[in-house]
């Protein structure tokens, strides 16, 4: 019991991570009607910055930060410049495609840069953890879990009660309309992929201390987010986080029980069973274009 | 009616029936030189590893050039199919003691089952599954071959592996490897123009136009992805036994995507193209050594090959070749000649053709449908018409299955269609127009309306493509548009193109045509042009169940009418009585 308690634990904090990256992807696909592809890399990049801030250069961690987030948020511009915004006229496949290719620009450009020697970073507190009755709760994965939580009530308020957080679901759901009440949608856009870089960022500098920071764990967690945005039911916002922590227990669990070298496999059985029986998800996905 | 092919010139058509071995005999002989030149000429092994390198990474290429060029589906996992064809010549003839070639069809049927398999879980959904799908098949494949040591011999790979008694040395196997890439790339080239090749296309251009054409849109789909699986194994088993040594990082995620930017350079929609690609994209970092000496670079650099090859050469190298010679030979190909149309619409049911009772659609608590019956008599002109919102377009979406009745019944012809999917409900005798044209605009004018002919169960042609093509043109002569029929659909206006939408569900020969607010933005003279078609298609006596909003078109062209206001049927007869009907006076106008 003690061991399930503990597994569930680490199962939350792991899907926590893979919540964050699935929101990016959902926010996206609800602003452009793409899935982009290289969301994963949006975390392995502002992980690798972060190494070279805080680890490399020695900066304060808070700085490092800061600056890593900055680093984003300019990756999102260039992100939308670059690859996005230049097709945004075209069929979904061009652009699917086109974010595939630069997941690969980024993930082995890092590669021919740092090597493919994996890098630790230090988690965000000093205090390894703290024992709380028969579970041993670990500092880094509590501050995930509070920071999963944190965004969760703060995209509420932003996409709810704010006016920028209202032009851009306007935006999402029908952007002729929204530019005709002179909304600018390519500014829209802009801040969608600005906004989902660093949450993707974000997910990668809290996770990079619990693993190690490496080229693979950008396409890692993206399949695991893009699993949970599927198992949540696509483009559904509360799908994404409810199938990241699903999925993240479900690992953690099949690690323990089943098989430790498959452990990355548990999510794409999981798929594939959704797909089957259920590919609206749990939350169902919205409805087809049609004639 | 008199047959004009009596008039038809004898040569025209013994120019079209030559067979096609005779028109293909160049490609053979071309082939043949090809293979004497790789059994001939004598390499030193470094070339002979690079040729055999290109000859079995295009069989695999040709696989993407069917499933992303043809059908438009995405695979980001041909690697993985290319390692299981290799992996099961490299245990079958090593640990398992098999023939070399009873392992290379086992490769091919595991690679095709794995294949159909993926995309039957998967293609009902849109791209994006499909490609993080492949994605996730793809690292669990890598995961086995690493991890399941007791099978795969895990990370230090599979050597020894041997060939067949026949090709033993390296420049026979080489020239064998050469000829199945002839006889593989000929098959690709020619699918294209065959049923399943033109559905494939038809899938990639309009899922939805190509199923109510007939085409079964799911299981295509499902050829296609099974069919590069199947290549990617054969592939991967020529592999194998070329190079005698196989490991998992042979056949990683990066190696997928190096087939996919090999497929995207070449030209993604043909086998020539794919040949291309292959080629340079091994040639070039042979020349380019001093970048696979920083490891990730020449990644990289492919990664952004793909963004800018999408960005500014969207059809690859051949396809900016093809396209500037199919521009410059267009002229030169005159559309073939052919009879008058005849429709001949089945009868084998009672009095009414369409027969609709309770008909209901509700999307969560909005009823766009409420409790609507409809009864179209057999060969008349029937319409359906109502204000802005009241549930037409529904009604016919319903009626050609793109969206499932909530409750009620539909019976075309004396068979119940209620609950078959677009494709059945065409091969039962339904055709239809979109008030949103959907044509297949990558093609001509003559492909788009000769997959209209081949809806299943269409009486009206006769074997081959000879018969296919006729009955197409006699469509096309119909609208008159017939002169042509080799032009891409984006070279015609507007009205044209509801013309050729026409001509592609008349060259079915439906039972009944529903035609969806054909009118719409046509101007003056070509709705003049659209009602005498329109009398026309009704002489031939095919039933039609029209909606618009041409109140002219409507009471001049139908016979009778059933008005639709907030999903329900508010009005039903003769035309002039309905049009004079309060209610519908009311639904129109307004009341006071």
């Amino acid at each position: 019991m003690d061991l399930v308690l503990q597994l569930l634990f680490t199962g939350i904090g792991i899907g926590a991570v893979y919540a964050l990256v699935a929101l990016g992807f959902v926010l996206i696909f609800r602003a452009t009607n793409v899935v982009n592809f290289a969301q994963g890399e949006f975390s392995m990049v502002a992980a690798y910055l972060m190494v070279v801030f805080a680890v490399d250069l020695g900066w304060p961690y808070w700085l490092s930060f800061l600056i890593a987030l900055g680093g984003m948020a300019l990756l999102g511009v260039i992100f939308n410049l670059g690859v996005y915004y230049p097709l945004r006229h075209r069929t979904f496949l061009p652009v699917i495609i086109a974010t595939i290719g630069a997941s690969i620009l980024l993930s082995n450009s890092v590669l021919a840069i740092y090597g493919p020697q994996p890098q630790v970073l230090q988690g965000w507190f000093d205090t390894p953890g703290i024992q709380l009755g028969p579970v041993y709760l670990d500092s880094q994965y509590l501050l995930i879990i509070a920071v999963t939580i944190a965004l969760v009530f703060f995209n509420y308020w932003f996409f709810e009660k704010t006016l920028l957080g209202k032009k851009l679901q306007a935006t999402s759901q029908d952007k002729e309309m929204a530019s005709l009440l002179g909304i600018s949608v390519s500014t829209m856009i802009m801040i969608t992929f600005i906004y989902s870089a660093v949450l993707g960022g974000l997910a990668g500098i809290l996770v990079a201390p619990v693993l190690f920071v490496s080229i693979q764990m950008g396409s890692t967690i993206a399949l695991k987010a893009f699993a949970a945005t599927i198992i949540g039911g696509f483009g559904d916002v509360a799908g994404a986080i409810i199938g990241g922590l699903a999925l993240g227990v479900i690992e953690t669990f099949g690690a323990a029980y089943i098989s430790v070298p498959y452990k990355d496999g548990f999510a794409f059985l999981v798929l594939v069973a959704f797909l089957i029986f259920r590919p609206q998800g749990i939350f169902g996905e919205r409805v087809a274009e049609k004639a | 009616m008199s047959a004009p092919s009596d008039n038809v010139p004898i040569p025209a058509p013994a120019v079209r029936s030559k067979p096609l071995v005779i028109r293909h005999l160049p490609y053979f002989i071309g082939a043949a030189i090809l293979v004497a030149l790789a059994a001939g000429l004598r390499f030193d092994g470094y070339i002979l590893n690079i040729l055999l390198q290109a000859t079995t990474f295009s069989i695999a290429v040709f696989g993407l050039s069917v499933v992303l060029g043809l059908c438009g589906q995405i695979n980001l996992a041909q690697a993985a199919f290319f390692g299981l064809g290799a992996y099961a010549v490299g245990i079958g003839t090593t640990d398992l003691h098999l023939s070399f070639w009873l392992c290379l069809v086992g490769g091919c049927a595991i690679a095709l089952l794995a294949g159909a398999f993926l995309g039957m879980s998967t293609l009902r959904l849109g791209g994006h599954y499909l490609a993080m799908v492949t994605i996730s098949f793809q690292q669990i494949v890598t995961l086995v071959m690493i991890n399941a040591i007791w099978l795969t011999r895990g990370p230090d790979g599979v050597p020894n592996i041997r060939r067949p008694e026949l090709f033993q040395t390296s420049q026979s196997y080489l020239a064998f490897c050469v000829a199945m890439l002839a006889i593989v790339g000929y098959l690709v080239w020619h699918l294209s123009d065959t049923k399943l090749g033109r559905a494939m296309r038809a899938v990639r251009d309009n899922e939805l136009a190509a199923g109510v054409n007939g085409i079964d849109v799911f299981r295509t789909k499902i050829y296609a992805f099974a069919l590069c699986a199947l290549l990617g194994g054969l592939a991967g088993g020529l592999f194998a036994g070329g190079f005698a040594y196989v490991s998992p990082d042979q056949f990683s995620f990066a190696e997928s995507i190096v087939f996919l930017t090999m497929s995207l350079l070449g030209g993604v929609a043909s086998p020539i193209g794919s040949a291309i690609g292959t080629g340079l994209l091994i040639l070039i970092p042979e020349w380019l050594r001093f970048l696979k000496s920083v490891p990730g670079l020449y990644l990289a650099i492919y990664g952004l090959f793909v963004i800018l090859i999408i960005r500014f050469m969207p059809d690859g190298i051949w396809g900016f070749v093809a396209d500037a010679f199919n521009r410059w030979r267009a002229h030169t190909k005159a559309p073939p000649v052919a009879a008058a149309l005849q429709l001949k619409p089945a009868t084998v049911g009672g009095e009414y053709v369409l027969e609709v009772t309770g008909l209901s659609k509700h999307f969560g608590g909005l009823k766009a449908v409420d409790g609507v019956d409809i009864a179209v008599r057999r060969g008349g002109v029937h319409a359906l018409i109502g204000p802005n919102g009241s549930g037409k377009t529904t009604t016919l979406n319903v009626l050609s299955g793109l969206y499932e009745a909530t409750s009620g019944k539909i019976v075309l012809d004396g068979t119940d269609i209620t609950h078959m999917p677009p494709h059945q409900r065409t091969a039962a005798g339904l055709g239809r127009t979109f008030q949103n044209i959907r044509l297949f605009r990558s093609m001509t004018a003559l492909e788009n309306v000769e997959i209209g002919a081949e809806r299943p169960g269409n009486t009206m042609i006769g074997k081959g493509e000879d018969a296919l093509t006729e009955r197409a043109m006699e469509a096309l002569n119909f609208v008159g548009l017939g002169n042509r029929a080799n032009e891409l659909i984006s070279s015609f206006s507007y009205g044209h193109q509801r013309l050729i939408e026409i001509a592609r569900a008349l060259a079915a020969n439906p039972t009944l045509l529903l035609l969806d607010e054909p009118a719409a933005g046509l101007n003056s003279t070509e709705k003049l042009e659209l009602h005498e078609l329109l009398k026309r298609i009704a002489a031939q006596g095919l039933t039609i169940l029209i909606i618009d909003h041409d109140m002219t078109l409507v009471s001049e062209a139908a016979q009778h009418i059933t008005v639709l206001n907030f999903g329900r049927r508010i009005a039903d007869g003769e035309s002039m009585a309905v049009l004079r009907h309060p209610d519908v006076v009311s639904a129109y106008l307004g009341s006071e």
